[in-house]
């Protein structure tokens, strides 16, 4: 153990020489390690000129690699088959590179460095905004323009500075999980649908049963829950966090109404105990034991909950509105989102392949081996022999737009901490005010924007 | 090795290279693995923005000035030295206590043998494990609760991690389990190692057991007792997978310490400057204790 600090801090400069030194060309750094290291990069920029050469040069047909980590986490060769499909559609070759979640970041991270990018790369939205203003993602709604395509159909597009940069193929959404015994247990009868009647709820299983309402992990360490478990309130209230792209929350009413929505449930205590120090997985656990009746949580997660307890007797609902909104409700989604290099040679091939990624029949395909809602609206996956509630959700998520307001934020996990440790001063009172807690974490955040 | 590698230097005394070159891969190793990124951290923290920034400026000691400024740094700084100090005496009594319960003559080799074990056990856990097990045990339904609760201690669920006036005494006390069993296994080495005949001559001479201990066992100790005290204070003071598996540094700031500090400036605010000069600071302390650990092991020697 000894020597942790020094060991991270020089894995930071590892990692930092390898992959950000060499985006901005050195100009700062002159120390010698540096210059083996650009040795190295000026090898593997010639090798990868070497082999575009070969695929290229050579063989007159066009061939686009495809980077994503997709490939290993779909039922083994059907990405392949997929993108087969569109080689016989067009001719054009796809060279699939799939790795692990956490190599292919790296990777790609090393490419836009190097500008050696994959042409067609898998995105996840944390990464979007650091690739767009580094200039290493091509603008979409250009090149979707200059195709006449119509965006009407895709569910989400990931922006920075007001255009595109990244599509969604496959949503995972985070509707909310409800455990059906204990709301028996309580005698509640019907799935709540605005917040009062969730407030109802959720004292009914507080007072009634040895569970709590409701449960929202607060950790710091990993602060997704702001995301995926308070935001989901707002958003599924036709709300927003943000506008123009950037932070709105100084006076935003329904900011302000779910804020101190949760300040209600925190001061009923209809809350789990423990939730400052909570994470998602703590969270499941205690949903999976039966402690909680209701929580917002990833699809993803259905599989774990069934194979944990079998005789867990779960619902899925919309998260509940604001008393008397009528419009149409968000629904909070992570997603494999998809981009385009800007060194690639072939910008409108690689928009052409992302277009039959997208369209109706292929995209449903996806999301059926994926587990995921489709990023076309259009698409119609035939889930068969789906679990119910899976069909459950899906009927939700398709009588909800897809959101997520974090994707393609700067520093998007630092805005997330900053919220949750303002929200947990304010829960505990140490603000007098929704608004006064919010222009602090505003203050806060626009320091990321500048 | 051949003489030409060897030269003369101008008082005609012959400086020798073939030691050099011996020494020459672990020379090169530790420059690069510990040198250099030692020294580019430093550097860094002399400019703004570095690795983010394309043409970072030199700003001299402004990340210095706006880190020591910073309320969340000294919030850090005084969870540190309390989540430090307590941990490193405790860990201190414990393995103490536990060394010398090993050391007994009244004990069987094989019950010594079996408690040596059991003592050690915490030792050998991971972090990742250890944050696991603690934090299932500290669970507001958790069998900590539920000890108290049937002890009637206590009537609620407490959060001990989750509750801003527990949770930094909740990661101390898991720090203290995690590191007893080093001081307890190094000690009971170093009592091993006392002679008998000591005690012995201190018996005959009427000496109480509290006497025998101030008198024989903390002074042939300590030499030992001072080496650990200064290795725990610098590996505690860097201590962060425990608190970051555990609280990461919340609720609120609660269990902020300098390593979440660090952590969080470079990997989530991406203010690596800041970050290094933080980790400046940090290293600045830890070479003092440095210095003073080296001198007293040459004063010994």
């Amino acid at each position: 153990m000894a020597g942790n600090i020094l060991i991270i801090i020089k894995r930071e400069n590892i990692n930092a020489n390898i992959i950000l030194s060499a985006k901005y060309n050195y100009n700062h750094l002159e120390v010698e390690v540096m210059l083996s290291i650009k040795k190295g990069m000026v090898v593997l920029v010639v090798l990868a000129v070497l082999f575009s050469m070969s695929g290229t040069g050579f063989a007159q047909d066009v061939s686009l690699e495809f980077q994503q980590w997709w490939g290993v986490e779909l039922p083994e060769g059907e990405l392949r088959d997929i993108v087969d499909g569109y080689t016989e559609e067009t001719g054009i070759e796809i060279e699939l590179l799939s790795n692990p979640y956490a190599d292919t970041k790296d990777q790609i991270s090393a490419g836009a460095a190097t500008g050696t990018m994959a042409d067609v790369v898998g995105l996840d939205g944390s990464w979007v905004y650091d690739f767009a203003v580094q200039g290493s993602i091509a603008n979409l709604s250009k090149l979707m323009e200059a195709d006449g395509y119509d965006d009407s159909q895709l569910s989400d597009q990931i922006r920075v500075n007001g255009s595109t940069y990244m599509i969604p193929v496959a949503n995972f959404a985070y509707p909310m999980f409800v455990n059906m015994d204990l709301l028996k247990e309580a005698g509640v009868t019907e799935l709540p649908k605005t917040r009062s009647e969730f407030i109802e709820a959720a004292e009914a299983v507080t007072e009634n049963t040895d569970a709590y309402g409701w449960i929202i992990p607060l950790s710091t360490s990993t602060p997704s829950g702001i995301q995926n478990n308070f935001m989901g309130w707002l958003w599924a209230s036709g709300g927003s966090m943000l506008e123009n792209g950037r932070p709105n929350l100084v006076g935003n009413e329904k900011l302000i109404k779910t804020v101190e929505f949760q300040k209600t449930l925190f001061d009923k205590e209809l809350v789990s105990p423990g939730v400052y120090a909570m994470t998602e997985s703590d969270m499941v656990e205690e949903f999976a034991n039966g402690r909680v009746a209701f929580m917002i949580d990833s699809l993803a997660h259905l599989t774990t909950l069934r194979r944990g307890d079998t005789d867990l007797n779960m619902a899925m609902m919309k998260v509940p509105t604001m008393d008397n909104y009528n419009g149409k409700s968000g629904i909070g989604v992570a997603n494999w989102g998809i981009g385009v290099a800007s060194n690639t040679e072939y910008k409108a091939e690689s928009m052409d392949f992302i277009e039959y990624l997208m369209s109706p029949e292929v995209n449903a395909r996806i999301a059926v081996a994926a587990n995921a809602f489709p990023g076309n609206v259009n698409a119609e996956p035939e889930y068969e022999g789906a679990d119910p509630l899976f069909l459950d959700a899906f009927e939700i998520y398709k009588d909800s737009y897809a959101i997520n307001e974090f994707t393609g934020l700067p520093t998007s996990e630092q805005l997330m901490r900053v919220f949750a440790e303002n929200l947990q001063l304010y829960l505990e009172g140490d603000y007098d005010s929704a608004d006064e807690m919010l222009a602090v974490i505003e203050d806060e955040w626009e320091k990321a924007f500048e | 090795m051949k003489k030409i590698f060897n030269s003369f230097n101008k008082n005609g005394h012959k400086i020798e290279k073939t030691p050099y070159l011996y020494l020459s891969p672990t020379l090169i190793l530790m420059a690069v693995l510990l040198v250099i990124p030692i020294f580019m951290v430093l550097r860094y923290s002399f400019f703004d923005n570095v690795i983010i920034n394309n043409n970072p400026v030199f700003v001299g000691f402004q990340n210095y000035i706006n880190v020591l400024t910073d309320d969340r740094f000294l919030i850090a700084v005084k969870n540190t030295l309390f989540f430090v100090s307590v941990s490193v005496i405790a860990h201190l009594v414990i393995g103490l206590y536990f060394a010398m319960l090993l050391n007994t003559d009244y004990l069987g080799e094989k019950t010594k043998g079996i408690f040596r074990v059991i003592y050690a056990l915490p030792w050998m856990f991971t972090a990742s494990v250890i944050a696991i097990l603690w934090k299932m045990m500290y669970n507001p339904h958790g069998i900590i609760n539920y000890l108290l609760q049937i002890s009637n201690l206590s009537s609620a669920n407490i959060a001990w991690l989750g509750s801003r006036s527990y949770a930094l005494m909740a990661v101390t006390l898991i720090n203290i389990w995690a590191r007893y069993p080093f001081y307890m296994i190094s000690i009971l080495a170093g009592l091993q190692g006392i002679s008998g005949d000591l005690y012995e001559a201190a018996a005959i001479d009427g000496a109480t057991p509290v006497k025998r201990f101030f008198y024989i066992t903390l002074p042939q100790l300590k030499p030992i007792l001072i080496s650990l005290l200064t290795l725990d204070f610098v590996w505690t003071i860097q201590q962060f997978a425990l608190i970051w598996l555990t609280t990461g540094g919340g609720p609120i700031s609660a269990t902020e310490t300098l390593s979440t500090y660090i952590y969080k400036q470079a990997f989530s605010k991406y203010q690596y400057s800041q970050a290094s000069a933080s980790a400046g600071i940090v290293l600045l302390i830890c070479t003092i204790l440095a210095i003073f650990y080296a001198k007293q092991q040459k004063a010994r020697t």
